[in-house]
């Protein structure tokens, strides 16, 4: 079957796609954006979360004819999604550029280097940065789920608790971290969101 | 600015891993928390992964698998399979090009493919390659095998019992001269003074029997890779793995290649922790691309994960410890019984790092150590994360608060008077050269205050349920729930050990690349999340004095890093980065001798430094720029480096200098258990340990707080169910085998002691695996607190505590 659908603001056609294939595998193999992860393919891991619509989703668990139609955001337009998000709703959202200026009072998730590989200011979404920063990020194959899901939570709730924050991201995995620096990372977006506010 | 994901010429694979640049506006040398080089790729979903690779050409390779676990295969029917459109190829064990047919990392004993008969559920039968994963799945699912099922052993009882059927016939491996039975891998006792004899001064003996569950890595990245044929008869293979070196000299000699033909490149690998020690899909991909000259991928699910990589070794321990009245240890005497499964993996140095570590970081001079490893038709077990020294942990720190409750001590000051330090001898006899705070590591756990009780009303009148037992399942507000506090500390040894020739090597090279010194670290270090090419960084810009490193990617083309485990890697691939990099360092300074020498003294008298891009004098004078000193000459050295050589264990007595380093962590868990339901919640999890010399501090947090919640896992949740009566998995999937989730893991504040081993690069110590030994027998020490059950097994389930 044709398969069409919006993948981050663009319109994606996909063909000879066999009925039982999952969003998840058309964005992976046939539409060259393998961003989403696959570390389960059953729903329990969070790694492989996108936005279906708006509403963040486990791609494994959608078949693909079930997004006909209907837009997408993964990780690979999550800055750009953060971007126009602020831009149509100026300080809802934490925008590229107007954020990641709290570093002195989120000192105690600052590393000491800045590195240019690490990224220029502009390139991530909030979200994005504060992962790196915070030292979330280690084999990284929970990174795009959690951060897909992150970034919604903050979109509805700016100011998060910690408990808030462990309720949103409960469904997705990681094995690396130990999810502290995680925690981090989400509340120094919040952090900077609100200072950039 | 890194990219990947860019095919190099027709026909190459997309996702091929290019060199990392990263600059740095600090000094971004070592001791600074500089960020990942490869954090940009990861939080935008470019970083490509094992299982990202793609091919336009290529096929997808599926692995059929024994659906029992002991069996005689009568037949295998493929035809049906073969005939299925789509599909290019099927192969079984009479398809495999050479005679090597088995593979092993120190005992080739695992068939590539099942022959004529399969000795665990789950093990490879047949492999198929079709154009679409689906198309491969259901042609395997047509593949007919006749299987005349045989009798399994699945313990010490059953696996040594007369008539037992022997999982290995006709062993000629180098361990089965020393085993009382052929399904014992490996045995090894370590005796020093005289146990008896000491236990006849005891005031007072505990004893007691452990059971320590099979736990899963459960690395998020699944098995995963893409094999594609060469014009030159070979194969390029990109795959997720902890040691490229050792794959190649175990997939080359089945394929029937010359190593140089078998070209290997590290792909993005989504965690390890031991699981990717063994060989998964390497060779099936390249025999599948081989046969059918097309580029194949596979990509293991979940489902087949948990059969596609060993477990930790599940154990059976027993332990007595004897003490007198003051409270010194007079004795120890256990048997460790690890159940290897079907094939041997890395049995035999789990057997070593068991029996050695089994005393724990205590001082106890007449001990009777024992420890064995089983063949049995379980599921294969091997390196996780602990390696041994986690069964051995578990059942000491429960006989320590044994110890201390028999005597009427304080859990930590009892651990305290008996604590070993720097200067102690070990059972081995080997005397431990460098800082060992064992006791300082207790005392700043139990320092630390306690969290605030009942934490569930701290936000107003209604309980938070989700700081309670249950969590959101909302099984109680309080009622029924009692608060416990545990301590534990364990040791670990860091790097590879008995004998074996731990070295590592790297390439450096130092260039003036547009006006700026560059220098570009090449090795084989497979990078798997720690963040070894973060601290390869800054190794080259703290012993070149500059900011712009690139890391080339890890492959076959430089020497061995050896394996990215045994929390070896910043020691010793880290200890050949700074090695290749001092002698760049010489060639550079001979260079600026020849050029500048005569214009000032300093050259030839002062001891010179690079710093800032400039050859400097210890004083701090400036010489020379590195970019006039280089020109367009470049400096470009691969050497080899190597810590201390050990020796083997005595095999009758245990004794031997036989690890490189040890590594110390301590935890205090603060636990809340619902007593009616059986439910935990661990609310904190305090850490204290000892890294020498933390390279880069926000890593080093990353890896103990990891490490320790892999460690509540296992305490609260983990499990392999292995069927007694079938030695079937009753529970391969995320769904019934749980890992822990933001929910259930507590705070973890962590405590770094910097105390230099002067013997190891920079004093460092290797740091990943301490937190994950001592965070299980904390988390029970504090669940046996809160309940005043016995709890002798681990994970606890909800049963064991409420004996239902």
């Amino acid at each position: 079957m044709r398969v069409n659908f919006t993948v981050n603001g663009r319109r994606q056609e996909a063909d000879d796609v066999w009925e039982g294939e999952s969003l998840l595998y058309v964005l992976r193999e046939r539409m060259g954006l393998p961003g989403s992860k696959n570390a389960c393919e059953q729903g329990e891991c969070g790694s492989c979360t996108v936005r279906l619509d708006g509403v963040p989703v486990c791609s494994c668990l959608v078949a693909a004819g079930q997004a006909e139609g209907r837009e997408i955001i993964t990780v690979e337009g999550l800055a750009d999604y953060a971007k126009h998000r602020d831009e149509a709703h100026p300080g809802d959202g934490c925008a590229s550029g107007s954020c990641g200026t709290s570093l002195q009072r989120a000192q105690r998730w600052r590393a000491g280097g800045t590195d240019s590989g690490t990224g220029e200011a502009g390139e991530l979404s909030p979200i994005q940065q504060a992962f790196i920063d915070a030292g979330a990020v280690q084999c990284g194959f929970c990174t795009p789920g959690l951060l897909v899901a992150a970034d919604e939570m903050l979109e509805h709730n700016p100011s998060p608790s910690d408990a808030d924050i462990r309720e949103a991201l409960s469904g997705n995995l990681c094995r690396c971290t130990g999810y502290e620096k995680i925690l981090d990372a989400v509340r120094l977006a919040a952090a900077r969101q609100e200072e950039a506010v | 600015m890194a990219t990947t994901g860019s095919p190099t010429g027709p026909g190459a694979p997309i996702g091929a891993p290019t060199r990392i640049s990263q600059g740095s506006q600090t000094k971004g040398g070592i001791g600074e928390s500089t960020l990942r080089p490869d954090g940009v790729l990861k939080v935008t979903g470019e970083f490509a992964y094992s299982s990202d690779m793609w091919h336009e050409d290529m096929l997808w390779g599926h692995t059929l698998r024994s659906t029992v676990a002991h069996a005689e295969i009568r037949s295998i029917d493929t035809a049906e399979a073969l005939a299925t459109p789509g599909v290019y190829a099927v192969l079984t064990y009479d398809d495999l090009p050479t005679a090597v047919k088995n593979y092993g990392l120190e005992i080739q004993d695992t068939p590539v493919l099942a022959h004529g008969r399969v000795r665990h559920h789950g093990e490879p039968v047949a492999l198929v390659a079709a154009d679409h994963p689906e198309t491969a799945r259901r042609a395997a699912a047509k593949i007919r095998i006749d299987y005349a099922e045989l009798p399994v052993v699945t313990d010490e009882a059953s696996a040594t019992a007369p008539g037992a059927p022997l999982i290995h016939e006709n062993r000629d491996d180098h361990h089965i001269g020393h085993v009382a039975h052929p399904n014992i891998v490996h045995r090894q006792p370590i005796v020093r003074g005289d146990a008896d004899a000491a236990a006849a001064r005891a005031d007072v003996i505990v004893s007691g029997d452990y059971v320590f569950g099979m736990q899963d890595q459960a690395f998020l990245g699944p098995e995963s890779g893409l094999a594609v044929p060469a014009e030159d008869g070979g194969v390029d293979l990109y795959v997720a793995t902890q040691w490229l070196h050792s794959d190649l000299r175990q997939i080359a000699p089945v394929l029937g290649l010359p190593e140089d033909k078998v070209r290997m490149t590290l792909s993005g690998v989504g965690g390890a922790f031991g699981g990717r020690e063994d060989l998964s899909m390497q060779i099936h991909a390249c025999l599948l691309a081989l046969r059918t000259g097309k580029p194949v991928k596979i990509v293991y699910n979940r489902f087949e994960s948990f059969f596609g990589h060993v477990h930790r070794h599940p154990a059976k321990l027993w332990y007595e410890h004897g003490a007198t009245r003051d409270g010194k240890i007079t004795h120890m005497k256990c048997r460790i019984v690890l159940d290897g499964g079907a094939y041997a993996s890395a049995s035999p140095a789990v057997v070593g790092n068991a029996s050695s570590l089994s005393v724990g970081p205590y001082v106890i001079e007449d001990v009777d150590i024992e420890a064995i490893a089983l063949y049995t038709n379980n599921p294969p077990c091997g390196a996780m994360r602990g390696f041994g020294a986690v069964q051995a942990c578990f059942a000491y720190e429960a006989q320590m608060d044994k110890l201390a409750a028999a005597l009427d001590m304080d859990p930590v000051e009892f651990r305290q008077l008996n604590a070993m330090e720097q200067g102690t001898l070990l059972p081995t006899g080997q005397r431990v050269d460098s800082p060992a705070p064992v006791a300082e590591l207790l005392r700043r756990v139990k320092a630390r205050p306690l969290p605030p009780e009942q934490q569930w009303l701290a936000a107003g009148e209604a309980a938070d349920v989700r700081a309670l037992p249950g969590g959101l399942s909302n099984t109680t507000h309080g009622e029924g729930v009692v608060r416990g506090v545990g301590y534990a500390v364990g040791i670990k040894n860091v790097g590879f050990s008995e004998g074996f020739d731990d070295y590592s090597t790297a390439r450096v090279r130092l260039e003036v690349i547009n006006g700026v010194p560059v220098a570009v670290v090449h090795t084989a270090m497979a990078e798997v999340g720690q963040g070894g090419v973060t601290v390869h960084a800054q190794i080259a810009r703290t012993e070149l004095g500059v900011t712009q490193v690139t890391i080339q990617p890890a492959d076959t083309q430089v020497g061995s890093a050896g394996s990215t485990s045994a929390s070896r890697q910043t020691y010793v691939t880290g200890g050949a980065v700074k090695h290749a990099c001092e002698n760049v360092r010489e060639k550079v300074l001979e260079i600026g001798r020849r050029k500048f020498g005569t214009y000032h003294p300093a050259w030839a008298t002062a001891e010179l430094l690079l710093e800032g891009g400039k050859v400097v004098t210890d004083g701090g004078e400036v010489l020379a720029d590195l970019v006039d000193v280089l020109e367009d000459e470049a400096v470009d050295l691969e050497l080899e480096w190597r810590h201390r050589p050990t020796q083997p264990f005595d095999l009758r007595t245990g004794q031997g200098n036989g690890h490189v380093q040890y590594s110390f962590a301590a935890h205090r868990a603060v636990v809340e258990v619902d007593t009616e339901l059986g439910l935990v919640k661990v609310i904190e999890l305090a850490v204290a340990q000892d890294v020498g010399k933390a390279l880069n501090p926000l890593s080093v947090l990353g890896q103990i707080q990891g490490g320790t919640i892999q460690g509540l896992g296992v305490a609260v949740m983990e499990e392999i169910i292995v069927d007694p009566k079938t030695a079937k998995v009753r529970n391969p999937s995320f769904t019934d085998y749980l890992i822990p989730t933001i929910l259930d893991t507590p705070t973890i504040p962590v405590d770094v002691l910097e105390l230099a081993d002067a013997h190891a690069p920079y004093g460092l110590r290797g740091i990943g695996e301490a937190p994950t030994l001592s965070s299980t027998p904390a988390v029970l020490a504090a669940i046996r607190n809160a309940t005043g059950l016995e709890l002798n097994r681990t994970p606890v389930r909800p049963e064991h505590l409420t004996g239902t």
